[in-house]
């Protein structure tokens, strides 16, 4: 099989598949990809099955070296992309030769990007994922970020042929939209008297440079707790945001913790999670509050547009295999 | 905070779209603890289509779902139905014997925390090896076992300053409670010995050895037998179900 050798490692590039589940009540974080609509739209360019394993880059991609055999590959996310320092469209696969040399540069809006292979890496999972989680040092490549002369081997290809065709993708886009976030408030809006609950809806927070694939501390407005900031530890989810003592919100990301005591005001609705996964530091964002109905609908029809759009991607693919 | 056993009280709060929350009370409490097991092991028996988790900690249940299956007013409905039966007989709980080697390098600790608490170190040993813990919950770090039912006269706060490295398979006591790590990690608890058990390996037919609601008994052995059980790659700790 072919591989990539790293020449240039970019910034934080791990390989993230959907995530591991089933395993929070062990103390296990479920990891994935921080913009589950990038990472999915890039497995389909390639023909690859919705969940394979791909490269999420941080802020700046990287420079790879093709290995004997040929690949090929897929870049989404708002990144800059060369071949042979050729430039190239993202949001399209590309056929590369043995001894190509693939860059990604920086992300131009957005924090994240995503390389899939045809075929995907050969990786093994680590209970059911391949996505890495650095804090343990667990899936991936032996647990880490890519590092300089890295060889990362490559699967077998899949066996649809891929097709040069751009995909209509924008519209999935989640780094172009500046809306609020919109959250479900609690499970502890009762720490938080209710001016204080409208100060966090009202006001802007600014993503911090302390901030990665665990949380997002925001820096801004404080938030002050009406009895105290301690809790018994309960269960963290993705997406809910922690007021710990210092008042600055942390919003919960995929390689937290799975437990701790902090009370959360609101949580980020599942529609939200791949803007979210998006951010990077120094953006500015705002809570707007929804009902759990409306975050339940807003899902939904998310999910059945990427079914469609995914759908016919691959609908393409075999028509040319 | 309420007496759990004469009010029944819980409350159920939303996480966004994709969990809900059953929050038994703002206590460390045995009692509070069996009623978010009990709980879990009823959701699980009862297989709702569409609840992708469940994770409990020590005073709440965590139901993960997925809306594209289940809308949250039903699984809700479904969770008042399993809250409102009664606790059936007592759950079947799994006891680990899990072997200790305390003191000296691996339980740095141990001399300081005896000193503390004017305790002749082997009487702390005893003392912490005397009794059955629960498993309230597994959290921080994967595998790692936050154990119930400390001997009061080990109570102790936590470090100023946490170490930023301890090894896996640390004993520690942590205020009220005591917990046996899993994988290198930071800790602001005290060391007071080590097992060889490794409680979290990823490529083993069943990677965790912990889960909430088993119990743990400490059983103290020597460094040979330390060195001697760590050395065997396969190594299970003894357990048996009490019912």
């Amino acid at each position: 099989m072919s591989s990539l050798t790293v020449l240039r490692p970019g910034l934080l590039t791990t390989l993230q598949d959907r995530g591991r589940t089933g395993f929070e009540d062990r103390g296990v974080p479920p990891s994935g990809a921080l913009d589950e609509l990038s990472f999915a739209i890039a497995n389909a360019l390639v023909g690859n099955p919705a969940g394979t394993g791909a490269l999420e880059f941080t802020l700046l991609g990287g420079q790879f070296q093709v290995g004997p055999g040929g690949c090929v590959v897929a870049v989404t996310g708002d990144m800059e992309v060369f071949i042979d320092d050729q430039p190239v469209p993202p949001y399209q696969c590309h056929v590369l030769r043995t001894g190509a040399l693939l860059s990604v540069g920086r992300a131009l809006t957005g924090a994240r990007g995503y390389l899939a292979v045809a075929g995907g890496f050969a990786a093994q999972p680590v209970l059911g994922s391949v996505s890495t989680l650095l804090r343990g040092g667990l899936g991936g490549f032996a647990g880490r970020a890519l590092a300089k002369a890295d060889v990362l081997p490559l699967a077998a290809p899949s066996q649809y042929l891929p097709v040069a065709a751009r995909a209509p993708a924008q519209r999935f886009l989640p780094q172009g939209e500046r809306r609020p976030l919109s959250v479900v408030l609690g499970p502890q809006q009762g720490h938080f008297s209710s001016a204080e609950i409208q100060r966090f809806l009202s006001l802007a927070f600014q993503v911090s440079g302390q901030s990665d694939r665990m949380g997002y501390r925001l820096s801004g407005p404080v938030l002050k707790h009406l009895k105290g900031f301690d809790i018994v530890s309960d269960a963290i989810s993705t997406g809910s945001v922690q007021v710990p003592g210092s008042g600055h919100p942390i919003i919960a990301m995929h390689d937290r913790q799975t437990t701790g005591g902090y009370p959360k005001i609101a949580t980020v609705i599942r529609a939200d999670r791949a803007r979210l996964g998006q951010l990077k530091p120094g953006d500015w964002l705002r809570f707007r509050e929804v009902t759990v109905e409306q975050a339940e609908t807003l899902w939904c029809e998310r999910q059945r547009l990427l079914a469609d759009f995914l759908d016919d991607l691959h609908r393409r693919y075999r028509r040319r295999s | 905070m309420s007496n759990a056993e004469q009010a029944p009280g819980f409350r159920i709060a939303p996480i966004a779209d994709h969990a809900l929350y059953v929050d038994f009370g703002e206590v460390i409490d045995a009692a509070v603890n069996q009623r978010v097991t009990a709980l879990a092991q009823r959701v699980a028996a009862a297989d709702i289509a569409g609840v992708t988790s469940l994770i409990p900690t020590y005073r709440g249940l965590t139901v993960g779902y997925d809306c594209t299956c289940i809308r949250q007013a039903a699984l809700r409905v479904q969770l008042e139905h399993l809250l409102a039966q009664p606790d059936t007989a007592a759950a079947r709980v799994r006891c680990w014997e899990l072997p200790v080697s305390y003191g000296g390098a691996h339980g740095i600790d141990l001399e300081w925390l005896a000193g503390q608490h004017q305790l002749d170190p082997h009487e702390l040993i005893s003392r912490h090896s005397a009794v059955s813990y629960r498993v309230y919950m597994i959290g921080f770090m994967p595998g790692f076992a936050y154990l119930g039912g400390l001997d009061q006269r080990l109570h102790t706060l936590r470090r100023e300053t946490p170490r930023l490295q301890t090894p896996p398979g640390s004993v520690s006591i942590g205020g009220m409670q005591t917990a046996v790590s899993s994988v290198a990690a930071p800790s602001g608890w005290h060391l007071v010995g080590r097992t060889p058990a490794r409680s979290f390996v990823p490529s083993r037919e069943q990677p965790f050895l912990f889960q909430a609601g088993d119990e743990i008994r400490f059983m103290p052995i020597g460094t040979d037998e330390f060195d001697s059980l760590a050395a065997q790659p396969d190594y299970l700790p003894q357990w048996a179900w009490r019912t």
